[in-house]
Formats: C-alpha cells, sequence, structure tokens
C-alpha cells in the first residue's frame, strides 16, 4: 500500500463500509415483514464509493445525493437511528417521516438531501460549491449520480457551469451499469462516463469503485484540487450493486456470469482482505469493529420500531416557514 | 415622491438588498454588465456589485434555477432571472420538485431562500414561445410563494419581501408593465404577501384583477363611472397566499363578482379565486361569476390574433355589464 492513510482512517472506512452493508441488509430484512413502507433502493454492493468520496472530506463540506442514498448518509455521518427511523416513518427521522428512503438529509452534517428525481442533485451542488465560494470558505461539495443520470441535461448544465466559473465541485459518477433495468450499452455508445469531462475542459477519472482505497486516492486529488481554487473533476466509480433496482425487482436482466464476476469483486470482503493481508489490522481487531457495528445496527432498529410514527396532521407542517 | 417605472423600481429593490446583504446575489443568462437584462432590469447593478455577484450564466435555465436552490440551502439569497416567463418550463423540476418541496421532504432542516424573477405576459408581437401566463402553474406547488405585482411600487415593495423571505418566491412581472410609472417613495418599506390592495372603491361589482389587468381593469371602472356604475377593483398582489378575506368581503358587499386574468381560462388564476368566492359566499351573489381571461389557445404572433385572445377594457366592461 502505497497510500499515507492513518490506521485510524482505514478502520473508520471499513468501519463505515461494514455499517452501510449491514444497515442495507437490515432495511430489506425489515421490508420484507412489511415495516417499510413504499420502496427501498440499496446501496450493498456500492460501498467502497460512497466510503472512499466522504472520507476524503470535512463535515462542513457538502454532498448531494440520489434514490439509493442511504449510504451516502451513513458515510458522511447521519445517524443510523435517524437514518433508519426515517426509512420507517417515523417521527424521530431525519425529515420527521415526510422524506422516508428517497429524501434524507441532514443538514448538520453538510448532508443536502437526497433527490428522487434522477439527475436532479448536480446543480444543487453547484450551487452549494457557488455559495462556499461566494462566502470565501473553502468548503467543497460532492456530487453522487448513476451513470444513467449522466445523459440528462442537468449533467451537461452543472457540468458545464462549474468548470466555466471554477467551482469546487466533485462529481461522483457511481457507474453500476444499469439504470434501472437498462444496460450502459443500450442507451449510450460510451463505455466510460469520465470520458465526457473532456468536453468541459475538466478532468475525468475513471477508477475501480469496488476499491474503497482506489476510490480514496482518486477523490482526494479531485477534492484538493477543488479546494485549491482549481475547479471540479469529473470522478467515474465503475460499481455493481448486489440487488435489483427496487425492493420489486428480481434483477433478471442481469447475465449470472456478470453478477458473478461482480460479486466476486465485493469491495467489503476486498478491503478486508487488504487489511488482513497488510498485517494492518489482526483478525481479532477486525472482529471487534464487527461487532460494534453489529450493535448500532440493532441499536439503530430498536430506536426506529420503538418510535411513534408522526400524527396526521403534522402533515400540514414545514411547507412554509 | 418620486415617479419611476416598474423596471427601475425592482432595480432598487435589487440594489438595496443586495446593498444590505452580502449573500444577496443575482444569475442570470444577459443579466450583467454587457446587456444589463433582457428587460434591463439589472442595468448598471454588475457595475456596482461586480460579475460575481451579478453573474452571467451559460443557456442553463435548469442549472440556474437548481444552483440557485443550492446556494439558497446554504446561506445564500440568490435572486435567479429566467429571461422570459415560458423558459421556466425548462427550469421546471428544479422549481417544482426542488426549490418547493425542500423544506417540506426535509422535514423543515432547510430553508430555501431563493427568488426566481420572470416576465409574463402578451401585447409585444413575440409569439407562442415568450409570452404566455402561466402564474397558475405555480399556484399549484404548495411550497411556493407566488408574486404578481401590477405597478412600480408594489413591484419594489414585493420584491424586497421576497428576498429577505426563508421561502422560495416566483415573482411574476409582466414585461408591458416594464415601462410603466408610479410613485415610489424614497423612504424604506417592504410590503407583506398576502394583503390585497384596494384599487378603487366600489359598491355595484367587484373586479379582481392581476397584473397589467389590473390598468385595465381600472380604465373599464373609470369608463362605466360615467354610466353610474360603480365598480370596485382588487389587486391581489400575491397569488400565494392568496387574500381570500379581501375577496370575500368585497363580494359580500357588491354581490358581483368579475375575475380579470391575462392567463388562459381552463385550470388558470381565475378559476381558483372564483371557486373561493364560490366556497366562501355563493349566497352572497346576485349574479354568476363571470371570467374575463386569456383564451384556453397558445399566444398567436401576428397582432390582431394575439390582440383577440388576450382580454381588453371592452371585454372587461361587457363581462361587467352582463353580471349588473
Amino acid at each position: 500500500m502505497t497510500l499515507a492513510v492513518s490506521k485510524a482512517k482505514l478502520a473508520e472506512m471499513y468501519r463505515k463500509m461494514l455499517e452501510i452493508r449491514s444497515f442495507e441488509e437490515k432495511v430489506f430484512e425489515l421490508y420484507g415483514q412489511n415495516l417499510v413502507p413504499g420502496t427501498i433502493h440499496l446501496y450493498a454492493g456500492e460501498e467502497a464509493v460512497a466510503v472512499g468520496v466522504c472520507s476524503c472530506l470535512r463535515k462542513d463540506d457538502y454532498i448531494t445525493s440520489t434514490h439509493r442514498g442511504h449510504g451516502h448518509c451513513i458515510a458522511k455521518g447521519a445517524e443510523l437511528k435517524r437514518t433508519m427511523a426515517e426509512i420507517l416513518g417515523k417521527k424521530t427521522g431525519y425529515c420527521k417521516g415526510k422524506g422516508g428512503s428517497m429524501h434524507i438529509a441532514d443538514f448538520a452534517v453538510g448532508m443536502l438531501g437526497a433527490t428522487a428525481v434522477v439527475g436532479a442533485g448536480l446543480p444543487i451542488a453547484v450551487g452549494a460549491a457557488l455559495s462556499a465560494k461566494l462566502r470565501k470558505t473553502d468548503q467543497v461539495a460532492a456530487c453522487f449520480f448513476g451513470e444513467g443520470a449522466s445523459n440528462q441535461g442537468t449533467f451537461h448544465e452543472s457540468i458545464n457551469m462549474a468548470s466555466a466559473w471554477t467551482l469546487p465541485v466533485i462529481f461522483v459518477c457511481e457507474n453500476n451499469l444499469y439504470a434501472m433495468g437498462t444496460r450502459q450499452s443500450r442507451i449510450m455508445n460510451l463505455e466510460d462516463i469520465a470520458d465526457r469531462a473532456a468536453s468541459y475542459g475538466i478532468p475525468g477519472v475513471k477508477v475501480d469503485g469496488n476499491d474503497v482505497l482506489a476510490v480514496f486516492e482518486a477523490s482526494q486529488k479531485a477534492v484538493d484540487r477543488a479546494r485549491r481554487g482549481d475547479g471540479p473533476t469529473l470522478v467515474e466509480c465503475k460499481t455493481y450493486r448486489h440487488k435489483g433496482h427496487s425492493r420489486v425487482d428480481p434483477a433478471k436482466y442481469r447475465p449470472k456470469e456478470e453478477v458473478e464476476q461482480w460479486m466476486a469483486r465485493d469491495p467489503l470482503r476486498r478491503f478486508k482482505e487488504t487489511l488482513l493481508q497488510n498485517s494492518l489490522f489482526s483478525e481479532a481487531e477486525l472482529r471487534g469493529v464487527e461487532e460494534k457495528v453489529a450493535g448500532g445496527i440493532e441499536e439503530a432498529v430498536k430506536f426506529a420500531l420503538q418510535s411513534p410514527y408522526p400524527a396526521p396532521e403534522e402533515a400540514l407542517e414545514d411547507v412554509y416557514a | 415622491m418620486p415617479r419611476i417605472t416598474y423596471r427601475e423600481a425592482l432595480r432598487q429593490a435589487l440594489r438595496e438588498e443586495m446593498r444590505r446583504d452580502s449573500s444577496v446575489f443575482l444569475i442570470g443568462e444577459d443579466i450583467g454588465r454587457h446587456w444589463g437584462g433582457a428587460f434591463k432590469v439589472t442595468d448598471g447593478l454588475a457595475q456596482e456589485f461586480g460579475d460575481e455577484r451579478v453573474r452571467d450564466a451559460p443557456i442553463s435555465e435548469s442549472a440556474i434555477v437548481g444552483t440557485g436552490v443550492g446556494a439558497a440551502i446554504t446561506g445564500m439569497r440568490p435572486v435567479a432571472e429566467i429571461m422570459f416567463g415560458d423558459l421556466t418550463a425548462l427550469a421546471m423540476d428544479q422549481i417544482a420538485n426542488q426549490a418547493a418541496k425542500i423544506r417540506y421532504m426535509f422535514g423543515g432542516q432547510a430553508s430555501c431562500p431563493l427568488v426566481i424573477r420572470t416576465p409574463f405576459g402578451a401585447g409585444v408581437n413575440i409569439a407562442s414561445h415568450h409570452s404566455q401566463s402561466l402564474e397558475a402553474w405555480f399556484m399549484h406547488v404548495p411550497g411556493l410563494r407566488v408574486v404578481v405585482p401590477s405597478n412600480p411600487y408594489d413591484a419594489k415593495g414585493l420584491l424586497k419581501t421576497a428576498i429577505r423571505g426563508s421561502d422560495p418566491v416566483f415573482f411574476c412581472e409582466h414585461k408591458l408593465l416594464y415601462p410603466v410609472e408610479g410613485d415610489v417613495p424614497e423612504e424604506e418599506y417592504t410590503i407583506p404577501f398576502g394583503v390585497a390592495e384596494l384599487k378603487r372603491k366600489g359598491s355595484d361589482v367587484t373586479v379582481i384583477a392581476t397584473m397589467y389587468m389590473v390598468h385595465k381593469a381600472l380604465n373599464a371602472a373609470a369608463t362605466l363611472e360615467a354610466e353610474g356604475l360603480k365598480v370596485e377593483v382588487i389587486d391581489p398582489r400575491t397569488l400565494t397566499p392568496l387574500d381570500k378575506k379581501a375577496i370575500v368581503d368585497s363580494v359580500k358587499k357588491t354581490g358581483r363578482l368579475v375575475v380579470v386574468s391575462e392567463d388562459c381560462k381552463t385550470g388558470g388564476v381565475s378559476a381558483e379565486i372564483a371557486s373561493v368566492v364560490a366556497e366562501e359566499a355563493i349566497d352572497y351573489l346576485d349574479a354568476p361569476i363571470k371570467r374575463v381571461t386569456g383564451l384556453d389557445t397558445p399566444i398567436p404572433f401576428s397582432p390582431p390574433l394575439e390582440q383577440y385572445v388576450i382580454p381588453n377594457e371592452k371585454t372587461i366592461i361587457k363581462a361587467i355589464k352582463e353580471v349588473v
């Protein structure tokens, strides 16, 4: 390992990735028990992206997120308890039950919210970056979106604007190969979204999105560049979701061999192996992290289940100031 | 009291708010030092405040509004200009799904003090993509404030309130109003949202009119006075919130209602106002409610066609005479 990453930081990254994985597995389980209203878009399999990027960010930096956003929340530092409570529609959730799985935000940690409109978060991240520039802070904004969103007009408008105005944005494309059920090759005559960066005169880099350290390294460069005032970067992370698009999707459109190949590159297992092989951590140390995470998840579930639903008339609150 | 144009009143509001509060900045296409806005509202502001705070944006309406949203939820007070109201369609997701819903979706964690200014209205022969009146689209989105000033005094006072508030404001201007003059005091003032103005007192019929139609309604009322009809004219000034009480109280007094609005009839501003009266004061009505509105067509180009589809004094007078 050539990265200068402290052991504490590595442990933190492992903990976050494991938290996201365990959290998503628990959400899936609760959904099966009819405890989660609506639908869910699980982040399992893509943990290295959110954790790799957010590990480069400060608490006062911003992120914008997507319909597949639980992982972004957790990686940026949102509490598991209030995240889970929101997903269950409880009053104690981050959005008092008004947002749900697709609209979680925690402004206290710079998580400016998940939007369920594909591509809608990009200009909002640009605005947060513009705000930082006008307020003369050195905050940056990281914007998560999928390869599907890169076909939206907002992708073009936002990256062009951020580039023209040299704004501190890190555009993070989570390329999981499928926009819902549509494979990238069927709707784009382009393999690497990172290549689109050339149109905007900014760096575009592609990384193995299932390798948290690779994501971290690429993101750190992009964050440093943004913080220096040199402008945005497009970072494409090649990754894969473990489950279907949403809860109802068995993902039969994905060839079995492809799924097996990607499962063999599971980001969590790979990171764990890296940590053990380089003798950075002992099995016992990692077990300690795992136990802590399991405890945290149990606590979050308990908190969410025991929390009350909002009173119906609370639907009328927060429409206006 | 100085007489200034609607355009200058808007510019004064922007200038004074930018001087007062460094978090206020402007973003839009050609609003900067080389053009000063398609209707010259921002003319001269870049020279005073610099290009950073009066930002010439790329032709990217969605990103203009979206950037405004992102800046607004992180401590700034952006005022975005969309060059023509018709073009707000390009930014509709950011206006209706993002700006309007951020406070609500996120359980009150964030405010989005973004003002979106844009000109509506027909009358200058620029056809279907530059002439519509789409205020009703935005009335249908909870979370937005919708402001419709008809004169320089209101334009300045309402824009200041919009900039200082904590909600996203959709601020409608009318392109025929920009050169219209009116009295605007030199001293500081703001106008609260949700307070209609009685433009002319009368006892025979209530006319509710918005934006440029306020002037046409007042002309019609003056004409009818010679015939002995006392027409009351009320300008709601903001559509969301709507001063229902002022409207209902007037109808209770006159027993007759004519609503004049330039937007299309179906699902329009006039439909909402008529519904309020039907729900809350139908027993006081002595005649059916009349609506004088834009016809349900796109806005055509040729002058005789364009004039035909928007209300005028004659059609307003005809409607009033039908209910009294």
